[in-house]
């Protein structure tokens, strides 16, 4: 079910308090590391680039605009399929 | 002979269903398009005179995107989940299903025919 509008999008409070410091030009630092896979993206976030943990390391996400109303985890992966094995030659 | 949106030709069916020949109007639309032209649903599609077959016409072409128009429309959402490669452009990517489904069985119409993976089976003889 999807979420009720009257709540407004779900952003984790400090990685919107850190967001909204850079872009009043406080802390100036381009990458920031955060956990908060389940933080949807907002306006505020376009051209920003975060480190989203994907369970064992931080994948770098430039943030566009088409990608507003997405969740931050929708971009970093968790699971990492390469093929089976004994499928050589 | 009725030809609405472009290729759509129905012949002898009912407007009601007729209508659903059309790519992007099902039952409820085509429902909503007659009652609007003031149609009853049991009228065959070739039984539709000049003035309703206009009726319909403009009201699909007014309120309703159909054909080529809806087609693209779906394309360019899909392209844009590519393009921004979050989880569901993946799957896309992969072929594989978008919406959580489970893949370890079935999921036969996003993955295609079966190909058996070489290497398998086999318990180890020692």
């Amino acid at each position: 079910m999807a979420r009720s509008i009257k709540k407004g999008p779900y952003v984790d409070i400090k990685l919107e308090g850190k967001v909204l410091a850079i872009n009043e030009g406080k802390g100036k630092r381009s990458v920031i590391k955060t956990w908060s896979r389940r933080s949807t993206i907002t306006p505020d976030f376009v051209g920003h680039t975060f480190a989203v943990h994907n369970g064992n390391k931080f994948i770098p996400v430039y943030v566009t605009e088409f990608m507003v109303g997405h969740k931050l985890g929708e971009f970093a992966p968790t699971r990492n399929f390469k093929g089976h094995s004994g499928a050589k030659k | 002979m009725a030809r609405i949106a472009g290729i759509d030709l129905p012949k002898n069916k009912r407007g009601e269903i007729g209508l659903t020949y059309i790519f992007g109007i099902g039952r409820s639309t085509a429902q909503y398009i007659l009652t609007k032209a003031g149609i009853d649903f049991n009228k065959k599609v070739n039984e539709w005179n000049d003035d309703e077959q206009a009726a319909i016409r403009t009201i699909i072409g007014n309120e309703i995107k159909t054909e080529g128009a809806l087609r693209s429309e779906v394309q360019m959402n899909i392209k844009r989940l590519l393009d921004i490669a979050c989880y569901r452009g993946l799957r896309h990517r992969k072929g594989l299903p978008v919406r959580g489904q489970r893949t370890r069985t079935n999921s036969r119409t996003r993955k295609g025919k079966r190909k058996t993976v070489a290497g398998k089976k086999k318990a180890p003889k020692k």
